[in-house]
């Protein structure tokens, strides 16, 4: 079931949270909405399930598979939601919760005890979580709690799946087994999945496909590789991962490091991630920036290198360790960093990269 | 015996805590108590059997009971409501509202009883209103209710307001995602959710509506067989320097109440075991 949001504004008294955002979703996709809160992910995720309604004046309308259900309200879209929070009923047992959804149901559509029960206990399995159906949400830990909460989502068969920071209350061993578990049922089960996350890893880790949001806009859509080897802007290129900006003008069509502020047409900026900066013991031909060595750290395999500039600015370099044993380096030493690419943002810079 | 926490504890002052606990308790309830007790023995069992098989006592002991009851009943629902909308709800002078809830706590109960006479006697445009409709108020037992409404209503929305404010709109928001009505969501999730802040709000509601005096005596004409509460029988017992026949009555009434009370409690242990233990 595919989604399609059409010029969907939001207002909060007058803070627009979203502005006449267009997207679509791919049936059967893994989506993540990525952005720093504020930037209206989760809004427009409550839009999706009518849990928040459309600005009227814009006119913006969600679809279905290409059917309107822009007026329909939460309990008739049809949409598991998943909450950050859990949002268990905590006077039920895991089966009574699972099962809520499908005792609600209307008498002509209700199934019986029996069909409710099976249905429960196959996504009992589906969870892993068959031996603990008659505890309470309180006997259970963040993890199982997150998964009963999508087994009851996914009980009333949801044209589509929202999860709103599913695993942001979980601890971090917990999250990465999470997110790999996701993975692996959304590959099970199929059902299109929106989830919003502020953490870049794990919606790289996880979705099929990325949506950048800042300031109530999106500022790119793509498939997790190409958003982060070709960034839009240079918010989707610093939220993606860790960058050093480096100053640079124009020259010939190609970014132009300047190590200095030296006015003129200095107006772009460069930025390099980490792993693109090399370092060298001196100076070699082409772009050779000199720094001096501030600190190095050594996590596990890999080797950050906090380096300053002239003008004092912290420079962070990240190597193998591999590569750190042929040229190790200390603070206070002199070293010459080579970009290796980079990419230009600025006044007037399109899209330059070297 | 060997008292102490329930767990080795990190709470100074085991000692002082349960000496304050132990003296204060004794001051203030178990010895007027054991007073009372030992003055209505003096009636001996026959004398509880005479007092309390006199047909006036039963019929006061009747009136009592299920007014409070009914008072409880109707406060819970009221109660919920006024809880809701103080807490949901947004309006101006909403503070305001919120201070005027606990106002019946402090108005002296002879104040409010005099009140709500005043308010629903057959000579007043109100309560001339509803008795020419056939629905008399002042001096029949639905005085007796409506006073005990007044006095216990806001024991009910104090206990109900700070869970209903504690709860989370997500498990509304839940609810209603995956397919559940207002109605459902709210007899299914949030009602029972409600439910232990309920039973203590209606428990105190119950208890107070048993033992008030004051706001209920004005409205209730006092007519023997009719709109005699306990309360009222036993100052009118006191009045005659019949003090061993009032603290019988006493004493029967406590018991009672306290039956009533420790059956709530029950309940109450029940729900309990839902909510984080």
């Amino acid at each position: 079931m595919s989604i399609t949001i059409q010029n969907v504004s939001k207002t909060f008294g007058t803070f627009k949270a979203l502005q006449n955002i267009n997207l679509k979703v791919a049936s059967g996709s893994l989506t993540a909405l990525l952005g720093p809160s504020g930037s209206g992910k989760t809004t427009l995720l409550r839009i999706v399930a009518g849990l928040e309604s459309v600005d009227e004046e814009s006119g913006g309308e969600i679809h279905f598979d290409g059917s309107a259900v822009t007026a329909n309200p939460v309990n008739q879209r049809q949409v598991g939601f998943v909450f950050q929070h859990y949002a268990l009923f905590r006077h039920m047992t895991v089966f009574e919760n699972i099962a809520f959804g499908l005792k609600v149901k209307p008498r002509k559509e209700r199934l019986s005890k029996e069909e409710i029960k099976d249905r429960v206990f196959e996504l009992l399995k589906l969870i892993q979580l068959e031996q603990l159906a008659d505890r309470f949400p309180s006997q259970l830990s963040g993890g199982q709690r997150q998964r009963v909460a999508l087994a009851r989502a996914l009980a009333v068969q949801p044209k589509v799946l929202l999860l709103d920071e599913p695993f942001g209350a979980l601890d971090a061993q917990v999250r990465t087994e999470l997110r790999r578990w996701l993975r692996h049922l959304h590959d099970t089960i199929h059902v299109t999945s929106l989830f919003v996350t502020h953490d870049q890893e794990e919606a790289l880790e996880v979705a099929d496909s990325i949506v950048v949001m800042n300031k109530g806009e999106i500022e790119q859509v793509g498939a997790p590789n190409e958003v982060f080897q070709n960034p839009a802007t240079e918010f989707v290129m610093k939220f993606l991962g860790d960058v050093n900006v480096f100053h640079g003008r124009i020259h010939d069509d190609r970014g132009v490091f300047t190590d200095e502020h030296k006015g003129g047409d200095e107006n772009v900026r460069l930025l390099v991630r980490p792993h693109d900066l090399d370092i060298r013991l001196s100076p070699g031909e082409g772009v050779s920036l000199p720094a001096k060595v501030y600190r190095v750290l050594i996590i596990g395999p890999l080797v950050k290198v906090e380096l300053l500039n002239s003008q004092n600015q912290l420079i962070q370099v990240q190597i193998s360790h591999e590569t750190y044993q042929m040229t190790p380096v200390k603070a206070d030493q002199q070293v010459y960093l080579v970009p290796k690419s980079s990419r230009v943002y600025g006044d007037g810079a399109v899209d330059y990269a070297i | 015996m060997d008292f102490h926490f329930k767990e080795k504890s990190i709470l100074p002052g085991f000692g002082l805590s349960l000496g304050v606990t132990v003296f204060s308790l004794s001051l203030i309830v178990l010895l007027p108590l054991s007073a009372l007790l030992l003055r209505s023995s003096q009636a001996g069992v026959s004398g509880f059997i005479e007092t309390l098989s006199q047909p006036r006592v039963l019929a006061a002991f009747k009136v009592t009971f299920s007014s409070a009851l009914q008072a409880a009943l109707i406060n819970v629902v009221l109660g919920i409501v006024v809880a809701w909308f103080l807490v949901r709800g947004r309006f101006p002078l909403k503070r305001l509202v919120d201070a005027l809830v606990d106002l019946p706590f402090a108005m002296p109960t002879a104040v409010s009883g005099i009140a709500l006479t005043a308010l629903f006697a057959p000579n007043a445009p109100l309560g001339g209103f509803l008795a020419q409709h056939g629905f008399p108020v002042a001096f029949t037992p639905r005085g007796i209710t409506l006073a005990m409404i007044f006095v216990g209503l806001p024991f009910v929305i104090r206990n109900v307001q700070p869970a209903l404010a504690d709860l989370s709109r997500d498990l509304e928001e839940a609810a209603n995602s995956l397919g559940a009505t207002r109605f459902q969501t709210l007899t299914r999730v949030v009602l029972p959710l409600l439910l232990p802040s309920i039973l203590s709000g209606f428990t105190l509601a119950f208890s107070r509506a048993l033992g008030e005096y004051g706001s209920v005596v004005f409205i209730a004409g006092n007519l023997p067989f009719k709109t005699e509460i306990v309360s009222l029988l036993i100052i009118t017992k006191l009045e005659s320097f019949d003090v061993t026949g009032a603290t019988v009555l006493a004493v029967s009434l406590l018991t009672l109440s306290f039956v009533s009370l420790f059956l709530i409690n029950l309940l109450q242990a029940r729900t309990a075991k839902y909510f984080g233990n």
